[in-house]
């Protein structure tokens, strides 16, 4: 079982629920189906043996109805059972009213825009296709969508959840394990549907707000004079259309975030590793890695190219 | 009768089949930058800068299939709004910069004037994205304010929008053929 995206795995309360009523529904319909298959069974073999003269039973058989009546309150415990389960288990997944943490997600063709709200401003901030969640706290979701619908469904933590153009929805989460968890769009949203993920990160409560500090500072001083060309391109021309990256003068709200990019694990929603290599190939031609990506495919000379891919992996 | 019957229904099957392959190039999707041409906008010109009626560039090959074109007058709404074009243009009506829904044009209404304007900037105020905004993109929002005045095939026009919008879908715009630009080149 692959652990990292599974609803077998339970890792939250809200998933452990689902788990539960997964689990009911197995054993309550497996000895039914069963039941009927065992039914027929019989049924087939008797009618074998008295096939050739074989007149209709009356129904005044008392032990055919007393059978019957019990397979009726079989079959009527049973559903009032599934009935009750599904009930409580939706109660439970609605959010209550308060949460420990505060998260606004925007999805987007196909990436994931995620901002940290908190009521002090310069607690807030924004990144993307990654989460990080504190072990044990209620963790509070708005769902929104920048385009089409889209649906959030990490699967080791609770159920889908749609994210609809005008409306806002919320998801409640309230993780019991530590570990990495991936999640996926759940609606199909246009060509790259399928590369649309994120990962889910579940820290302590330390690791969590260290996290947290550093991804509200600015960018970090830059290593290197190749780093430092870098910037001076990438504020200067196509890529500054786009995206921000705090500290500088790139500003632009339409793509992901790129402050911390190095300090997140994949690129392009999930689509490609992080590393120099596969970061190098997305800036070369994105078109080629996810055809149809709103990130364009533009000219780079070499030294462009090496001096943008050592900017960028400088972002920690 | 049946036979007559199948028969029409044959006919139809292939006409149908036809239509469809007619109506492909509408949601053609084209990712990249097609390569540039010897002419066009691009060509070596004493000044980009032409008002008044003036003779319009020569015609870039590039312009047509781009507003021919669902898919790029849909993404060129999308970045109209991204990169702010709505903040002076407002949603086509004008707003400190001059409306694009009309038939009044400074620049010339034909997509290689507007693609210039966009990427060589204007006069008082309009500024050039030349090494902002790439070369399709650029042709997208083109083609996307071209739709705005009702100027690209009927066919090609989204009929929804992106977002909410006071104004009727771009399908249901009336033509306004420039004005002020000499006559559309031929194609």
């Amino acid at each position: 079982m692959n652990a990292l995206q599974s609803a077998l795995a339970p890792a939250a309360d809200q998933a452990q629920a689902i788990d539960g009523i997964w689990h009911l529904m197995l054993w309550i319909c497996v000895p039914m189906y069963v039941l009927v298959l065992i039914g027929m069974a019989v049924v087939i073999l008797r009618m074998r043996r008295v096939a050739p003269e074989f007149t209709p039973a009356t129904p005044s058989d008392t032990q055919i109805s007393r059978g019957l009546t019990l397979w009726v309150i079989v079959i009527v415990a049973g559903l009032i059972v599934l009935t009750l389960g599904s009930f409580f288990v939706d109660r439970r997944l609605i959010p209550g009213a308060q949460a420990d943490v505060n998260i606004r997600i925007t999805a987007q063709q196909w990436w994931w825009r995620v901002e940290y709200v908190s009521a002090d401003a310069s607690q807030r901030f924004m990144t993307a296709n990654e989460l990080h969640l504190p072990l044990g706290k209620t963790v509070h979701i708005d769902l929104m969508s920048g385009d089409v619908i889209h649906s959030f469904w990490v699967p080791n933590l609770s159920g889908k959840r749609d994210l609809i153009p005008g409306r806002t929805n919320t998801i409640e989460l309230t993780p019991r394990q530590l570990g990495t968890f991936r999640g996926q769009c759940a609606e199909f949203c246009g060509l790259q549907h399928a590369k649309m993920a994120m990962l889910v990160f579940v820290d302590n409560e330390n690791d969590f707000k260290a996290w947290w500090q550093r991804q509200v500072q600015a960018r970090n001083e830059l290593p290197s004079d190749v780093a430092k060309q870098g910037e001076q391109l990438f504020v200067s021309s196509t890529c500054a259309m786009c995206h921000t990256v705090r500290g500088t003068t790139a500003g632009s709200l339409a793509g992901p975030d790129l402050t911390h990019l190095a300090s997140r694990h994949t690129l392009a929603a999930g689509a490609l590793p992080l590393n120099a290599g596969s970061l190098a190939a997305w800036l070369a031609d994105p078109q080629q890695q996810k055809p149809g990506t709103n990130m364009p495919t533009i000219d780079l000379e070499p030294d462009q190219l090496n001096a943008l891919v050592a900017y960028l992996l400088s972002l920690k | 009768m049946s036979s007559h019957c199948r028969n029409s229904g044959r006919l139809l099957f292939i006409l149908c089949v036809i239509v469809y392959l007619c109506a492909c190039d509408r949601e053609k999707r084209e990712y990249r930058t097609a390569p540039l041409p010897e002419n066009g906008p691009h060509a070596e010109t004493l000044s980009a800068l032409q008002p008044g009626a003036s003779a319009p560039p020569a015609s870039d090959p590039r312009g047509r299939e781009y507003e021919n074109n669902a898919y790029h007058i849909n993404q060129g709404e999308r970045l109209y709004r991204w990169f702010n074009c709505n903040g002076c243009h407002a949603a086509g009506g004008g707003d400190i910069g001059p409306a694009l829904m009309d038939d009044q044009w400074r620049y010339g209404g034909n997509i290689d004037q507007i693609y210039a304007t966009i990427m060589d900037g204007r006069p008082f105020g309009m500024p050039s994205f030349r090494g902002k905004i790439p070369d399709t993109q650029a042709w997208e929002i083109a083609a996307y304010v071209r739709a705005l005045s009702g100027n690209v095939p009927k066919d090609a026009a989204p009929s929804r929008r992106e977002g909410m919008s006071a104004t009727p879908p771009l399908s249901q715009t009336p033509k306004q053929p420039p004005k002020n630009s000499e006559q559309e080149p031929p194609h």
